[in-house]
């Protein structure tokens, strides 16, 4: 369904993202890890047409995505939907209308530009709110949302476009424990539930490996694992991130003692 | 499909809510562009009613005079390029007060903004009195300041470059300000956390952000000017305006004088609008 060829972006005398291929087949949730600066900002970018690539294909149910222009370049964004680390949305405007800019690309110029929806359209945009639990938040303005309800209206406005992709660069970098883990349960029932592909930029390895169905790590624009979330054990992090014996992931780690203790009480269990 | 049962009930209830809201919206817009359009209608014929003449039939008639100067500058066209030369001393002596009071007016055009923006000001209590200040600079029109000024010093190019300045220091006083109040104040906050002074921290805290803008701004005005100081040629400062005056009075035959001057005039605006785009866009983009 989606095939990575050989992918390349330069940026002067850096290699960003250095030839990197993949395939993924079905609606996985696919986690890519690495340290700052090792291109998988530049990737997602990439895929949903942000950021031009240098060469390669990706191909999309057969089409070659880098290869469109104009209109169906157009297109090809709206059915591969992006959340961002900071939201990305547009502060001044309320959040019923953030939901509804998912449907930009499919609607008309001229209607949208004075911020006129179907009716069929608002109710469409409430539901999905509703689904999020947000709906109460409909009439406010978005910059008067916390974080982690931005990131939720982020979330909803991509789920408007009715994506076949839904990519997150860093969804939950700048949110606490709390709302980080009510963000990723969500972007873990919309890839369960409704059979959405989700790629997501992850900084935290606990989360790949509770999330993801298959974990990416690039180091320095390049593929160096490829694998499920077990095999990525401390060794296979020291090696993506280039890190020495010090490197300890538990002194930085978000995850509330709750999830230790659960993943502890199945020890017992497991023995018995 | 619903991950938390908000209840159908008060699902209903947010929906309604929100289209009736959605609808009160529409009808305000739509009430405001009726008003807009009643408006503009009614405004027209009132002004058309105190027109002295008819605007209908008076505007047939508005190309008449640069009709004469185009006729007379053909009919004399071997004469054009000796007022084209004669017509630049002046023009320099125009660039020169425009440039002058650009310059003048934007240092204290930019020391108006840092007292007059929240948040940055150093005596908070006095940015109203800062406003207003820029405020009334930016009010009085620049030809009577420059009158009373000519009628206190005589005629002359400085009055007029004081009376520019002035006018200068008002406007980009206000939109220095408002490029102040975009200024992100995190290195501000960090400048302060080492105990920065207000100068210190308005010099190397806010400058460098708002610089760019700021010189932007102050082409912009630089322009603004070169058409501000050939006016008061007009009324006796000096430089291309007056020459202009002289040249366009009726029926001197000096038409073709005034087609130069024109010509002129309108090369060196074309010529520092396109310089100062260019610079502009370089501040603003950088090299590339």
């Amino acid at each position: 369904m989606l095939e990575v060829r050989n992918v390349s972006r330069v940026f002067g005398q850096r290699k960003a993202v250095d030839n990197i291929s993949f395939r993924v087949d079905g609606a996985q949730f696919i986690g890519i890890i690495g340290r700052s600066g090792a291109g998988k900002s530049t990737f997602l970018r990439m895929m949903n047409r942000l950021t031009t690539a240098s060469a390669g294909q990706i191909l999309v149910d057969g089409t070659d995505i880098l290869a469109l222009n104009g209109a169906a370049a157009r297109a090809w964004q709206s059915q591969c939907a992006m959340i961002f680390q900071q939201f990305n949305l547009v502060p001044r405007m309320d959040v019923a209308s953030n939901v509804l800019h998912g449907k930009l690309n499919s609607r008309s110029t001229l209607t949208t530009i004075f911020n006129m929806w179907s009716r069929a359209d608002i109710v469409q945009a409430l539901d999905i709110l509703d689904r999020l639990g947000i709906a109460e938040q409909a009439p406010k303005r978005a910059e008067a949302l916390s974080g982690g309800q931005q990131q939720r209206v982020a979330i909803a406005r991509a789920l408007m476009q009715d994506p076949k992709i839904i990519l997150a660069d860093e969804p939950i970098a700048s949110l606490d424990p709390m709302n980080a883990q009510m963000v990723m349960d969500t972007l873990k029932r919309i890839n369960t539930e409704d059979g959405r592909m989700v790629i997501a930029n992850l900084h935290t390895l606990d989360t790949a490996r509770r999330y993801c169905d298959r974990v990416i790590g690039l180091r320095d624009g390049r593929i160096v694992f490829d694998g499920v979330p077990a095999d990525l054990t401390t060794d296979a992090a020291r090696e993506i991130y280039g890190a020495d014996e010090s490197f300890n992931e538990d002194a930085t780690s978000t995850s509330l003692p709750a999830d230790k203790v659960a993943h502890l009480h199945v020890l017992p269990m497991a023995a018995q | 499909m619903t991950f938390l049962a908000t209840g159908a009930r008060g699902t209903a209830d947010l929906r309604h809510a929100y289209l009736a809201q959605v609808q009160r919206r529409r009808l305000y817009s739509g009430l405001l562009t009726i008003l807009f359009v009643a408006l503009m209608v009614s405004g027209f014929q009132i002004a058309q009613a105190r027109n002295a003449g008819d605007f209908l039939n008076g505007i047939t008639h508005i190309f008449d005079f640069p009709a004469d100067i185009v006729d007379e500058a053909i009919a004399k066209a071997g004469n054009l390029p000796g007022h084209i030369w004669d017509a630049l001393p002046p023009l320099i002596e125009t660039i020169n007060i425009a440039a002058v009071s650009t310059l003048i007016g934007t240092l204290f055009g930019g020391l108006l903004a840092l007292a007059s923006t929240r948040g940055l000001a150093a005596w908070p209590r006095l940015i109203v009195v800062f406003r207003r200040t820029s405020d009334v600079l930016r009010a009085v029109p620049e030809i009577v300041i420059a009158l009373v000024l000519i009628f206190v010093l005589g005629a002359g190019p400085v009055p007029a470059a004081i009376a520019i300045a002035l006018h200068t220091a008002g406007a980009t006083g206000k939109l220095f300000s408002e490029v102040n109040e975009n200024a992100d104040l995190k290195p501000v906050e960090g400048l302060a956390s080492v105990g920065a002074g207000w100068v210190q921290r308005m010099m190397l805290g806010v400058i460098p952000q708002v610089a760019p803008n700021y010189f932007s701004y102050a082409l912009l005005r630089f322009e603004i000017n070169i058409r501000a100081s050939a006016i008061l040629g007009f009324v006796g400062a000096g430089g291309i305006g007056y020459e202009l005056k002289n040249a366009m009075t009726f029926g001197q035959g000096k038409l073709d004088e005034a087609a130069g001057i024109f010509i002129v005039l309108f090369a060196t605006i074309v010529i520092f609008d396109q310089l100062s785009g260019v610079i502009r866009h370089r501040l603003t983009y950088g090299d590339a």
